[in-house]
């Protein structure tokens, strides 16, 4: 959490990544943006299948409807946040030379895709209600 | 938006530089692209699901906000795309990062405000 409120005040003063270390190669900087853009896609595939399982699935219950999209939604947004603290500390880390930051948001995300998928699975065959 | 002054060559060495084998630019370029694409299918879904409910003020106002936010990501993406098209380009800047992921949860926002 540390880390992440450091580089948050990074986020919003640029100019200060540039203080730190020497620049990476270009190319370094470029393959860390296509990253960052891979990411981006996730949380908007993410923001899209929200939108899909609620205009797709009106045959659902409304609660069940509303809390997938609503969790599929929120993750799309965390994914994106996530994003750009990542670029942020991969850009630092290449700076000065240190390992690139580890993280077990990719994990996660997994399970939590998972999980969204076999609840819609299981809904979809039994909750075919009223 | 000046090409030189925080890539790692002066200018001369800049213009000298012929291309990279890599095609990181080129590569880098098309991840811009592939989410412009994937932003405009969300912003789609978006709008159809303002107008899900007929043509109503609020519907209408809400199709016009998932359109404004298409449009700022379009232009993030854009001026981002132009800079890469430099055989050396720069470093992304903080806002265009900043601007497309605030686009993306912009229509996360969106979403969980029309959701019904």
């Amino acid at each position: 959490m540390i880390g992440f409120v450091e580089s948050l005040r990074l986020w919003f003063a640029p100019g200060r990544v540039r203080e730190e270390g020497e620049t990476p190669d270009y190319r370094f900087s470029l393959a860390n943006e296509r990253t960052f853009l891979a990411w981006v896609r996730t949380a908007l595939a993410l923001v899209g299948g929200g939108f899909a399982v609620d205009q797709f699935l009106p045959d659902l219950r409304w609660g069940w409807r509303v809390t997938l999209a609503l969790a599929l939604l929120a993750v799309g947004a965390l994914c994106a946040l996530r994003a750009v603290n990542h670029w942020v500390r991969c850009e630092l880390a290449m700076r000065r030379g240190e390992d690139l930051p580890v993280s077990r948001f990719p994990a996660l995300l997994g399970l939590a895709v998972g999980v969204v998928a076999l609840a819609m699975v299981v809904i979809v065959l039994f909750g075919w209600a009223d | 938006m000046s090409g030189a002054d925080h890539s790692a060559g002066t200018p001369s060495e800049a213009s000298t530089h012929v291309r990279d084998p890599g095609l990181q630019p080129e590569r880098t370029l098309l991840a811009w692209r592939r989410t412009t694409l994937s932003c405009t299918v969300a912003a789609l879904l978006a709008g159809k699901q303002a107008l899900h409910g007929g043509a109503s003020t609020l519907g209408l106002t809400a199709a016009g906000l998932s359109l404004l936010l298409w449009l700022a990501f379009m232009t993030v993406a854009h001026r981002r795309m132009r800079a890469l098209a430099s055989p050396r380009p720069d470093l992304m800047r903080r806002t265009t990062a900043l601007g497309a992921v605030a686009c993306t949860v912009g229509l996360a926002v969106f979403a969980v405000a029309v959701v019904r």
